[in-house]
């Protein structure tokens, strides 16, 4: 049971800076998460949201800056460790495997926690089989978790885009991790499919206490779910904070709607 | 034998307290408990509702799907002498307002947040429902409201109680009397108010045997509880009969995967309304059209065969030594796969009842070797009036009178039932329970029927919804909208279909057609369309419709009573008939009259021969919010048929 109450900061971005070549993706950006809450990034079309998330797990070495992840500081971050050390996200576009089952996908997350080597397993030797078996009970919870047990053994590229963007949560899932990374997790998803996925997020974060890292272009849905928000502009950040604070943000407002000067 | 759920539940666990009682499919596998270990959760479920407060004939809902618990709940509050009442779980909260009040209910059962959010938000208006426990915590953590507590707390409570008064449950269960009330259940009723149905274990336990005993039902049957628990019939097949004949009820996942656990379980003791049926042949049908041509033409062949021979087989009839070895050899082939595909492998008993069932349909499943026959029955009766006989199935009956049942015809044509399984009364409704329940004890089914000459019941329609055509050719013809409705809906490209004629001189319809063999059958005519009122109005789609109904009408002019029944003019519907608009009771029936009065332009247009009409119609999402579908309605003429007087 985990009575949602948002702890210490467990991840912490501090003057992190991203150039690629001449363009400047992310310029001295500064936030934190705080444990257990769920963090939205918001920002216009190239804003640099998913390039912070990049950062954060490894796939971009930012020039400038370092990041804090529970108490350990990295000038950048290694992509091999930061699944292991508890990070893990889904993607924009989706990256499943189309011609495996659901199970199968989602057994794929879990394939940093498998101990056994690869000859143990294909004799299906009594410890491997054993520990594959734990594994897949984790697996089953999270496809009951996520109401897929219809489709455990449907091939995915056979599934509508909604429930492969729920697979692909279930993955992430898999790996059980500490902070989630999601991006855009609701793009292209109709009004109900939209409702259910937010309240996965809410049932994940709130049911595993799992903190969550959300980029999202439909304010409805961020303002509604996150605690708090950061928001990014022409890779730079332009405000922070609650909600509502975010929403009353004269720079936040301008970078939305234009000013007249 | 007069005896009641609970005792029979202790029965079972000091006879066989190891045999398999309930599974449920749980993370992947089937979870089973046993007779024993299902009293114990009952005893300790009991326990605690006796601590919270609940008392001899004190009311407690129970909504949710087919979870062991949520039997085990119903069980333990049999235990207490109090009395569940089921509802349907996909009701609307609105829905739930009057069956709550009407029968007082301080106690509630709900599976999980859904139903737990649907009882808060009509609380206000139910201020005596004191105590909600939930069986599914997810989502609900954060829940801080008075009275709502999880099952496992309930357990948690009954397992101290338990401990201190060892003795307690079975004292309880000794002090019901077979002729105490059991359950109710509320009837969806197509006008007015739902009225409460109220059986004694008596009543449901007599027709739980009759129907075990003309099956000859064993403990070694298997079933899918996979219909809303709200509903007689479900409580009959996976409840009284479950306890009755102590056999295996099973739990599927999820609603969705039901016909994936319907295939692991294997059933042998199986029920589902005509609709089921006609979803699970459609999608062979469908699934056989993109098969490979040699699949196809195997499959073709030996179906042909299969409806030469097959009903003949099952019905015990002499069949040449040629057919056999054939058919034979299409079992092997086809059949068999057939059968195990679908999940009917080891089906020995099927039963289809609530609906009228095409001849086509019907036929399709005895020809392929599954023994599925019709009941007639309702609510009122605890289901068991009419079964048919093995080798005697027939589409067009329901059956003969079983065990203790007495039927005679009314001389309006009334069926009237007198029979161990009645129910007790409407509750706190005596002017509805006088109408139904005569004092000579005759109970009025409002069914119009008559017994044939094979001593089978044959129905026709509901005696209200029997008129008369006024004017015009067949004046003074009898008219049974329900009659002609379900030969439309006979063919499967046509989903509901709703007839007017009392009192007109000729007969309209309105007609659904069924998406999903439309849009396939449009899909391979590469027919573009952008959705379903698009689809719903092409023209071709007219005159798929068209044919059908002329098809319906050259088939009525054969019959000497119906003739005046022949569709002259149709229209098909922009939208789908749905429940949550009221277009539908919750069991899919249509409501005649709301449908006129909420589409009364278009009633009006095809009387006035009107070629073309436009409606806007209101619609309600699932969520409960509205919106609005609009669109101009073609209005089409059919050919009718000169009757045919049947030769002297």
């Amino acid at each position: 049971m985990s009575d949602k109450e948002i702890g210490d900061v467990i991840l912490d971005v501090k003057n992190i800076s991203l150039s690629f070549g001449g363009v400047k993706a992310l310029t001295d950006i500064s936030f934190n998460v705080k444990e257990h809450e769920i963090r939205a990034i918001i920002g216009p079309n190239g804003a640099g949201k998913s390039s912070m998330l990049n950062c954060i797990n490894g796939v971009y070495r930012p020039q400038i800056g370092s990041i804090t992840f529970k108490g350990q500081t990295f000038s950048h971050m290694d992509s091999h460790q930061v699944a292991s050390m508890g990070i893990g996200r889904t993607f924009q576009n989706l990256a499943l495997f189309k011609g495996m089952s659901v199970l199968d996908n989602i057994m794929s997350g879990r394939n940093l926690k498998i101990k056994s080597g690869i000859f143990a397993q294909a004799l299906r030797l009594g410890p491997a089989e054993r520990e594959e078996i734990t594994h897949r009970e984790q697996v089953e919870r999270i496809i009951d978790f996520l109401e897929i047990q219809a489709y455990r053994k449907t091939p995915v590229g056979q599934l509508p885009y909604g429930l492969q963007k729920r697979v692909d949560l279930g993955r992430a899932l898999a790996m059980e991790p500490k902070v989630l990374l999601l991006d855009e997790p609701m793009a292209g998803m109709n009004v109900e499919e939209k409702q259910d996925m937010c309240r996965f997020v809410l049932d994940v974060n709130d049911e595993f206490g799992t903190t969550v890292v959300l980029i999202e272009h439909d304010m409805g849905v961020v303002m509604d779910i996150s605690d708090r928000v950061v928001v990014l502009d022409y890779g730079k950040k332009i405000g922070d904070g609650t909600p509502d604070e975010v929403r009353n943000n004269e720079d936040v407002i301008s970078a939305y709607l234009g000013t007249s000067h | 034998m007069r005896t009641t759920f609970p005792q029979l539940l202790l029965q079972h666990a000091a006879q066989r307290p190891q045999a398999s009682a309930m599974r449920e499919k749980e993370y992947g596998i089937w979870q089973t408990l046993s007779w024993a270990d299902l009293a114990a959760l009952v005893q300790e479920l009991a326990a605690g509702l006796h601590q919270a407060g609940l008392r001899r004939h004190d009311h407690m809902i129970v909504v949710g799907a087919n979870r062991p618990r949520l039997y085990a709940t119903m069980l333990a509050v049999q235990s207490l002498g109090a009395v569940p009442i089921p509802l349907y779980q996909d009701a609307a909260a609105t829905e739930c307002v009057f069956p709550i009040n009407n029968a007082e209910v301080t106690f509630a059962f709900a599976e999980d947040q859904e139903q737990v959010d649907k009882l808060l938000e009509i609380r206000a208006q139910c201020p005596q429902l004191a105590r909600i426990y939930y069986d599914d915590p997810r989502g609900l953590r954060k829940y801080d409201e008075p009275g709502l507590a999880s099952l496992d707390e309930l357990q948690a409570a009954g397992h101290a109680y338990v401990a201190q008064h060892p003795d307690f449950f079975k004292g309880e269960v000794a002090k019901i009397a077979s002729s105490d009330v059991a359950a109710m259940f509320f009837t969806s009723g197509t006008t007015g108010n739902p009225k409460g149905v109220v059986h004694t274990h008596d009543s449901l336990l007599n027709r739980a045997r009759a129907g075990a005993d003309f099956d000859k039902l064993t403990s070694a049957e298997e079933v899918l509880a996979y219909l809303p628990p709200a509903w007689i019939g479900q409580n009959i097949f996976s409840y009284a009969q479950w306890l009755a004949c102590g056999y295996v009820v099973n739990c599927p996942e999820s609603a969705a995967t039901a016909s994936i656990d319907l295939k692991e379980i294997g059933p042998t003791y199986y029920f589902a309304p005509p609709r089921i049926f006609e979803g699970l042949l459609t999608s062979v049908m469908i699934r056989m059209e993109d098969a490979g041509a040699l699949k196809r033409r195997m499959f073709h062949a030996c179906m042909a065969l299969a409806q030469r021979v097959g009903p003949a087989l099952m019905d015990g009839q002499a069949v040449g030594l040629k057919d056999r070895l054939l058919y034979a050899l299409g079992n092997v082939l086809v059949f068999g796969p057939l059968r195990n595909t679908l999940g009917f492998s080891r089906v020995r008993v099927a039963y289809t009842a609530g609906e009228a069932i095409g001849p086509d349909l019907f036929s399709f499943y005895r020809s392929i070797g599954i023994n599925l026959k019709q009941l007639y029955g309702s609510t009122e009766t605890a289901v068991f009036v009419c079964l048919q006989p093995d080798n005697q199935a027939r589409a067009d009956t329901v059956g003969v009178p079983c065990e203790g049942v007495q039927i005679k015809v009314a001389d309006n044509g009334e069926i009237l039932v007198k029979s161990p399984g009645l129910l007790k009364e409407y509750y706190k409704n005596p002017a509805a329970t006088a109408e139904v329940l005569t004092a000579d004890g005759w109970y009025h089914t409002s069914d119009a029927g008559f017994i044939d000459a094979h001593g089978h019941l044959k129905i026709i329609d509901r005696v209200k919804d029997v008129g008369r055509i006024k004017g015009g050719a067949f004046d003074g013809a009898m008219f049974a909208p329900k009659y002609v409705e379900n030969k439309l809906k006979f063919f499967q490209h046509i989903k509901e279909v709703v007839a007017y004629g009392d009192g007109r001189e000729k007969v309209c319809v309105f007609i659904n057609i069924d998406f999903d063999a439309v849009g396939n059958w449009a899909e391979r005519r590469n027919l573009p369309y952008a959705g379903y009122t698009d689809l719903a109005q092409k023209p071709e789609v007219y005159q798929l419709v068209k044919e059908c109904v002329e098809k319906v009408n050259a088939d009525l002019s054969n019959d000497d009573l119906l003739a005046g029944s022949q569709v002259s003019r149709f229209l098909v519907l922009h939208k789908e008939l749905d429940a949550d608009d009221g277009e539908l009771t919750r069991t899919n029936k249509v409501r005649r009259g709301f449908i006129a009065d909420k589409y009364s332009v278009l009633v009006d247009a095809l009387y006035a021969g009107k070629s073309s009409q436009f409606i806007e119609t209101v619609v309600k999402f699932e969520d409960g919010r509205t919106g609005s579908v609009s669109a101009t309605l073609r209005l089409d003429d059919a050919k009718t048929f000169a009757p045919v007087k049947a030769a002297a």
